[in-house]
């Protein structure tokens, strides 16, 4: 294992900062997404409402990888060439987006009425409303599932391994197929993903911890 | 001088009738009580007042604007008329002192000196000046209701609508929260008060509204003859039972 880590740490440490760039790429245009598709969820507006709706419930329900494809293979044929990177992360951002929006949409909702309707009735505006009262309680409710789909997201941009987007997936299989040792590369791939993933994780327990003290 | 004009107003919430043929003009310095059995439509109406429940057809005036027409601003009518909710619906992130300033802050662009000021005056109104920097879980149901109350009164509105106010407080919290409505109706704000309180109805209210199936079915500012003499057979059978209850 330690052979592996050794001879490849060049390329396998490129990898690693493949995967952090699209994972940082993808999060902030998914939660700006997710956050505005959420937005027209709950849009008293009905066509408005419409549009959120569809847009989550058709992305949400298709693989990530066929997007993905989509974006590597139906985009760079008929509109512009763009890499596998590219591809990759757009596809990674779209299909988060769509789990971001439910989970922002949810909070929001749990936000009683009452709260909405307080706010309104000394003459704010939705918008005054929705930033000064109603979001700033849902944060709170947001941001734990929120944290398990910035996790899901890391993982999910192993994605990026099969459009060649040279990734720590994509380097591991390569170096899987040069050493001959699968065991040993996947391992090693496996525990650079903990890296990410684990502080991320205990991250999250903290703040909701803290919150509930509160 | 009229406030609100009710002319021919209806309601629907779906298929259900919720307001039926209302007819009612409530003068500025009135203090109307709402009264009726639950399901009636007291609080639908209130709260088309201001805009919280759109109106189905008819014409409601408040203060000369009319709420029907898509060209009012409905937060300028919300400026003008408060309102008392009866879970309170104070801002849960905010402090008590926050709740009060917040909305002369953002919607009448006072500054934070002049709204502090004044907001710590209506909390001294309503005796909880001590709880400026609270926030609201930490306080009980009663207080919440006083600091709603400071919160609309902040808005210098010209009525203030209220839900139940006390239907959701403890027994011996309720008396605080009356006292703070008397004070109110006595400095001459328009008022019009949905409520089972009918001590508060005799006492402070000059005119009565019994209402049943969406319907105003009684409207009287003899309001001691309204409980002595009731005329419409539900009216009737209302008061005989929370007289005997």
């Amino acid at each position: 294992m330690f052979d592996i880590l050794n001879s490849n740490w060049g390329v396998l440490g490129t990898g690693f900062l493949t995967t952090i760039e699209c994972s940082v790429i993808a999060l902030i245009f998914s939660t700006i997404l997710g956050t505005a598709f959420a937005l027209m969820e709950i849009s008293p507006i009905k066509w408005v409402h419409a549009v959120g709706r569809v847009y989550v419930e058709v992305v949400r329900n298709i693989p990530l990888l066929v997007i993905t494809m989509f974006f590597y293979v139906v985009i760079p044929k008929y509109v512009l060439p763009i890499t596998g990177f590219a591809a990759g992360t757009i596809g990674l951002t779209i299909y988060t987006s769509a789990f971001i929006a439910e989970t922002v949409r949810a909070g929001i909702e749990a936000i009683a009425k009452g709260q909405m309707e307080g706010a309104r009735s000394v003459g704010m505006t939705y918008g005054q409303a929705m930033t000064q009262i109603v979001f700033p309680q849902a944060v709170k409710v947001i941001v734990p599932p929120m944290g398990n789909q910035f996790i899901n997201l890391v993982k999910n941009s192993s994605v990026l391994a099969f459009v060649s987007g040279f990734d720590l997936m994509y380097q591991g299989k390569l170096i899987a197929a040069a050493t001959l040792n699968t065991f040993d590369s996947y391992i090693v791939v496996g525990i650079f993903y903990l890296i990410l993933t684990l502080p991320l994780s205990y991250f999250m327990r903290y703040l909701e911890k803290r919150w509930d003290a509160a | 001088m009229s406030m609100i004009e009710f002319h021919d107003v209806e309601k629907y919430y779906g298929k259900f009738h919720a307001l039926k043929d209302i007819n009612l003009t409530i003068d500025r310095g009135e203090v109307v009580t709402i009264i009726g059995p639950s399901g009636s439509g007291k609080s639908s109406l209130l709260r088309t007042i201001n805009g919280l429940e759109p109106i189905t057809s008819g014409k409601l005036l408040v203060n000369d604007m009319d709420l029907a027409d898509s060209k009012t601003d409905m937060n300028r009518i919300r400026k003008d008329v408060g309102m008392v909710f009866q879970h309170f619906n104070l801002y849960a992130n905010k402090t008590v002192l926050d709740n009060v300033t917040l909305g002369p802050r953002l919607v009448l662009k006072k500054d934070k000196k002049e709204a502090e000021e004044r907001a710590m005056d209506l909390l001294k109104m309503v005796g909880l000046d001590d709880k400026a920097a609270s926030f609201p879980s930490m306080l009980s149901g009663g207080q919440k209701q006083r600091v709603a109350i400071a919160r609309s009164l902040a808005m210098d509105p010209k009525a203030i609508l209220f839900d139940e106010p006390t239907s959701a407080l403890d027994p011996e919290m309720i008396g605080d929260v009356l006292d703070v409505m008397r004070k109110i109706a006595k400095q001459g704000m328009t008022m019009v008060v949905v409520t089972h309180e009918m001590g508060f109805a005799k006492q402070v209210g000059n005119r009565i509204v019994f209402m049943a199936d969406g319907k105003i079915l009684e409207d009287s500012t003899d309001v001691a003859d309204f409980f002595a003499n009731p005329k419409e057979p539900r009216a009737k059978e209302f008061i005989s039972k929370i007289i005997n209850h």
